[in-house]
């Protein structure tokens, strides 16, 4: 059998971040009630005309300029023509032959080494609605029309990705580029992200391209790369067997982890395309072009080898570190501010990190600046305070936003060792528990032990239990003797 | 251009529509009037002329990316033949 090589094509719907839909002002919003979320334009009602989201328009730009496309100065929408319960119109707006944006390349990472695969075409369209099954009674199935009309992106790779590895290294770098820009959550579970592939097999060196199969149904990155393996090793065997691919659309069964033919119902592929006349077309001029272009973050991969020459800082911690734009954006703010940039990565990658986990929090809502990872690290760096002090000054910094030298100052968490103060507490508390007092006077030598813990209380636990041992059983025996 | 029976038949299938053969016979003659009609645009020149992508002479109307109230669920779905628990119902569809 000669050696076969697999080709690989990645189609991905990725949902726009836009707050309402691309042709009206329905809300986006993900887990909404079934058909709360419509109005007679995504319902397709007559006499209903869409009109585009501005917004839709410029994210699909930004992406197109970010993945190096050629913005079309001129594009339109087309209407593709198919009859699926979950289409009200009967038709998708989308883009034909006058996409926004095309050509491009995505670099990947992949085995440790960079490779560019080439963007075909990203163009606009309305996500069509959700068919339920299991939450309606009886033999009928169920249509909520809330997805219907957000916006999405479709992306389509040229077939330029050689194995299920790759594709999965494809998508996750294309699903942080994305997340940078700010355009697309990418949540594949809340289906923000979906991707088809099409794969083929040929003779390693072989320039004209099998027959190709497309194989839908793949809700994780993971999920798509199994199928592409069993897919790959299918054709290989099928053409060892001295069998022909069919070209047809396959599902991915998760739970048998096998591929199996779609059941088409007669799958015309005749979607008799044509221009939509209910939308004018669009044009984009260099100015926006340029404004967009200036808005443009720096590629996470770019980014990495930035981060890694700039600051001397392991592969590793830079790969945590750019695993989301907003995190790179405060370890950098920490260094800008005068951190030094291991122990930065350090906090951030371990305490901070731990934390915002723990609670399922993100850093939006982080009431540490890095003014006071700065402060931090220099109080454990001068000797201030200790590690493991740092650490609980870290928690308390977390949760209250204090600053860490207030934090260590007010005795929040220093060990309080000073004898006057000690002395004024345990004064206090024996003037306000007479009751013990008494006890421990009359031979309940156990009675100081509430005592002491009510210092400990009134310290919240920074006190040196030690020595206030030591002085209430000073002060009670004073007292005693005196009377 | 001639239609056929064939291509009346194929246009009746995706638009999810049954013909008679009556109705088939009468298309098929329909059809291919109407198509010859417009053949006679093959006649003009049209080689410097730009294709029209849209016959209004409008670019880039657009509106701001701002939520609007969407309309009461049980007026939209009174509008269905079908409907309960909030969903449209339509026969079950099992890929």
């Amino acid at each position: 059998m000669p050696d076969y090589e697999a080709v690989i094509g990645l189609e991905v719907h990725v949902q726009l971040k836009t707050r309402s839909k691309i042709f009206c002002g329905c809300p986006t919003t993900f887990g909404a009630e079934p058909n709360t979320s419509v109005c007679p334009v995504c319902l397709g009602l007559p006499g209903s005309l869409p009109v585009l989201n501005e917004t839709a328009l410029r994210y699909s730009i930004l992406t197109g300029i970010m993945l190096g496309s050629t913005i079309s100065s001129f594009s339109k929408f087309d209407r593709k023509n198919y009859f699926y319960p979950d289409l009200p119109k009967n038709y998708q707006i989308s883009q034909y032959d006058l996409p926004l944006c095309v050509g491009g390349e995505l670099e990947i990472e992949f085995e440790g080494k960079r490779k560019r695969i080439g963007i075909t075409r990203v163009h606009l369209e309305e996500d069509a609605g959700k068919l339920v099954h299991a939450e309606v009674e009886g033999e009928d199935s169920g249509v909520d029309f809330n997805r219907t009309g957000v916006p999405l992106l479709e992306i389509v790779s040229e077939p330029e990705i050689s194995s299920p590895e790759e594709a999965f290294a494809y998508l996750k770098g294309l699903k942080l580029t994305l997340q940078y820009l700010g355009v697309s959550d990418c949540d594949m579970e809340k289906g923000s992200l979906r991707c088809d592939a099409n794969v083929s097999v040929r003779p390693r060196g072989e320039k004209l391209l099998g027959v190709k199969v497309e194989v839908k149904n793949m809700n994780s990155f993971r999920a798509v790369q199994k199928a592409l393996a069993y897919e790959i090793e299918r054709q290989n065997r099928a053409i060892a067997e001295g069998q022909r691919i069919v070209q047809e659309t396959r599902l991915w069964e998760a739970e048998s982890e096998m591929t199996h033919p779609m059941r088409s119902k007669e799958e015309a592929h005749d979607y008799r395309y044509f221009p939509e006349p209910d939308l004018v077309p669009v044009m984009v001029d260099h100015a926006l072009q340029e404004v967009l272009r200036a808005s443009l973050p720096e590629a996470p991969l770019k980014r990495r080898d930035r981060l890694v020459a700039q600051y001397a800082l392991p592969e590793y911690d830079v790969e945590v570190l750019t695993s989301e734009r907003e995190l790179a954006d405060y370890f950098e703010a920490c260094v800008t501010a005068g951190a030094e940039p291991k122990a930065a990565s350090n906090l951030i990658m371990g305490e901070m990190l731990r934390l915002l986990k723990e609670r399922a929090l993100t850093l939006e809502g982080c009431k540490i600046t890095p003014k006071h990872i700065v402060e931090i690290l220099a109080l454990v760096s001068s000797g201030a305070i200790t590690g493991t002090t740092g650490k609980e000054v870290f928690a308390e910094m977390f949760e209250t936003g204090k600053r860490p030298g207030e934090i260590v100052h007010s005795g929040g968490l220093a060990q309080i060792s000073d004898q006057a103060e000690l002395d004024r507490l345990a004064d206090e508390v024996i003037a306000k528990n007479t009751k013990s007092v008494e006890d421990y006077r009359s031979g309940k030598a156990k009675a100081i032990g509430f005592l002491v813990g009510q210092v400990m209380k009134a310290t919240k636990g920074k006190a040196n239990p030690q020595m206030v041992n030591e002085i209430l059983k000073k002060k009670l025996e004073k007292d005693s003797s005196k009377r | 251009m001639a239609i056929t029976r064939k291509d009346v038949e194929y246009v009746a299938r995706l638009a999810r529509i049954q013909l008679s053969e009556e109705e088939k016979e009468q298309f098929t003659a329909q059809l291919t009037r109407i198509v010859e009609y417009v053949a006679k645009l093959k006649e003009l020149d049209t080689e410097n002329v730009e294709p029209t992508a849209h016959v209004l002479p409008l670019r880039n109307v657009m509106r701001p990316d701002e939520v609007r109230p969407s309309i009461d669920r049980d007026s939209v779905l009174k509008l269905a033949p079908k409907a309960a628990e909030g969903f449209y119902k339509v026969p079950q569809v099992i890929e």
